[in-house]
């Protein structure tokens, strides 16, 4: 129940990597003819990556994952486009591999401006252009949020940037699979993407560059992937990336139905037996395995131990669990007051769940959260606690 | 990350809840991470004689208290007072490091509800001295530290 952090690999994936572990073993760079097979496995994948974001294989970089893909694209331009200016328009709620990014280049002298979002974790396309001025030189706002779900309007985001002459990037490493991207329609310059949020292995991951976008590189050395990212490339992930790529994209809209209705029955069930719980996110722009609670009284890290007792993986927003001072930043965003973004537990749907699993979610959690419930100071002597045994 | 003596003892507290007619009460919250933490003590000619608390936190903060209140039962009030947050780490086989100040607040929940108790009764409040944890340097559980 945490798809959301990572997935297993599918068969196919595996199967399409394995050849490139043993017997294609080649440095694509290399000229002899045993290295072909290789640069063949590179560029398959880079035209199932293009086809499924809609773009042109030359404009598919691979790279170790979302983090550097997010570096990339921030520092890349914010650096080559240094002399038009030097400001940044971001959302609040962004994953901290674009935060952080963005944090470190206000430190380099650099100006950003972090977008509030609404009650449901929504960017307003208004406040991007508000937020625009004739320094700034990028927009990056995220496709889906990793914690509540939320689904953000990409396309009038991306309009609006273009319209001001700004380039603008997504980090889509949660919404690939679960949200139809094309890079034309929906005007994106720069895209994340992460192979081990849909199936494909850890540690590979692309940038999408519309063709033109100046940027400029982070890891020099040699000419790989056309001088723009250095280093030998990653074969077998790259190749297992492409072939999950393929996969999480050949039916989204079945995949999302059959999702959406486990986790709508999820969401019902533990509404209706878990009396002070709020769900965070919004009720419709949201990614189809995403759930994510408030249970009031309560503390996430020990749901999280209690559930793990109980065999169920589950993340949560609470700053006891990440070691910070700050509960999640997604969930103070939004609008939640801390105690409640304490109390917050997200369950990520995917391929491997089954309708027996949200049975036995549905059986556990009300039983943990009276639990902690009876322990908690905070719980109303009124309040009405779920039965335990 | 836990120890299973945390574990065994987040899982099965045995001393939780209110005492309704309780001699003293506890109440602390660590400026950390806004947890709160309430201990209630029954006492007899000096002597504690029930001890339950309430937690709302982390796993770590729930067996601290839940260990705090194992351990102070039977000892004198003077006895209970002396109990260092290391004697709780100790008892529960280790914390992680991050997770220290959640045995710090138990033990800040003992010492006020032993201090609630002697001011219900007229007398002076005990002072805490320097915090064993931390030698005041700041653990993150003495706000007036920073
Ligand atoms: C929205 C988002 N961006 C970026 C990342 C980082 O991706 P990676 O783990 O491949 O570096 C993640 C993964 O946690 C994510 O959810
Ligand atoms: S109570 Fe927050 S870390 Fe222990």
């Amino acid at each position: 129940m945490d798809h959301a952090a990572t997935t297993f690999m599918k068969p196919e994936v595996i199967a399409a990597m394995a050849p490139y572990f043993s017997e294609h073993f080649g440095n694509p760079s290399s000229l002899y003819r045993f290295a072909a097979e290789s640069r063949q496995g590179v560029e398959t994948a880079r035209r199932q990556v293009a086809a499924a974001i809609g773009a042109n294989p030359g404009e598919i970089n691979f790279c170790a994952g979302g983090s550097e893909a997010d570096n990339w694209a921030i520092k890349g331009v914010a650096l080559a486009n240094r002399e038009r200016g030097n400001h940044i328009v971001t959302s609040a709620i962004e994953h901290h591999a674009v935060l952080h990014t963005c944090e470190w280049l206000e430190r380099q002298g650099f100006s950003v401006t972090y977008l509030p979002v609404d009650e449901f974790g929504r960017v307003d396309p208004a406040d991007v252009e508000e937020a625009i001025t004739d320094r700034t030189t990028l927009v990056s706002v995220m496709a889906a949020n990793n914690e509540i779900g939320t689904i953000q309007p990409v396309a009038e985001i991306g309009r609006v940037a273009h319209d001001h002459g700004v380039l603008f990037h997504t980090d889509a490493v949660q919404a690939v699979g679960a949200v139809p991207i094309d890079v034309e329609r929906m005007e994106i310059d720069l895209l994340s993407l992460s192979g081990h949020k849909f199936y494909g292995p850890k540690g590979a991951g692309a940038l999408y560059i519309r063709e033109g976008t100046r940027i400029e590189s982070l890891i020099h050395g040699g000419g790989q992937e056309r001088g723009r990212r250095a280093g030998t490339e990653n074969v077998p992930g790259i190749v297992g990336f492409g072939r999950a790529i393929e996969l999480a994209t050949a039916d989204i809209e079945g995949h999302n139905r059959c999702i959406a209705a486990m986790r709508d029955r999820l969401v019902r069930g533990i509404l209706a037996s878990i009396p002070d719980t709020r769900v965070n996110g919004h009720p419709k722009e949201r990614l189809a395995n995403n759930a994510n609670f408030s249970f009031r009284y309560v503390e996430g890290e020990s749901i999280l131990l209690l559930l793990d007792a109980h065999g169920i993986c589950a993340s949560t927003g609470s700053a006891c669990s990440s070691g910070s001072s700050e509960p999640s930043h997604v969930l103070l965003a939004i609008g939640l007051p801390h105690e409640e973004a304490h109390g917050s537990l997200r369950l990520t749907l995917g391929d491997a769940n089954t309708e027996d699993d949200v049975d036995y979610v549905l059986e556990v959690l009300p039983e943990v959260i009276g639990r902690l419930r009876k322990i908690s100071p905070l719980t109303p002597s009124c309040a009405r606690i779920p039965e335990v045994d | 990350m836990y120890t299973e003596k945390v574990i065994t003892e987040f899982t099965n507290p045995q001393y939780v809840g209110e005492l309704a007619d309780a001699d003293g009460v506890g109440e602390v919250g660590s400026p950390t991470c806004g947890d709160i933490m309430r201990i209630y003590l029954k006492v007899e000619e000096d002597r504690i004689v029930d001890a339950r608390f309430q937690t709302f936190g982390c796993a770590a903060a729930i067996a601290s208290s839940s260990m705090a209140t194992r351990m102070i039962r039977d000892l004198s009030l003077s006895e209970a007072w002396d109990l260092s947050n290391a004697d709780v780490v100790d008892a529960l086989g280790g914390l992680p490091a991050g997770k220290v100040h959640c045995s710090v607040l138990a033990r800040d929940a003992v010492r006020a509800a032993i201090n609630d108790y002697r001011t219900r009764r007229g007398l002076e409040p005990w002072e805490a001295g320097p915090c064993e944890c931390c030698g005041g340097a700041g653990c993150g559980s003495h706000p007036e530290n920073g």
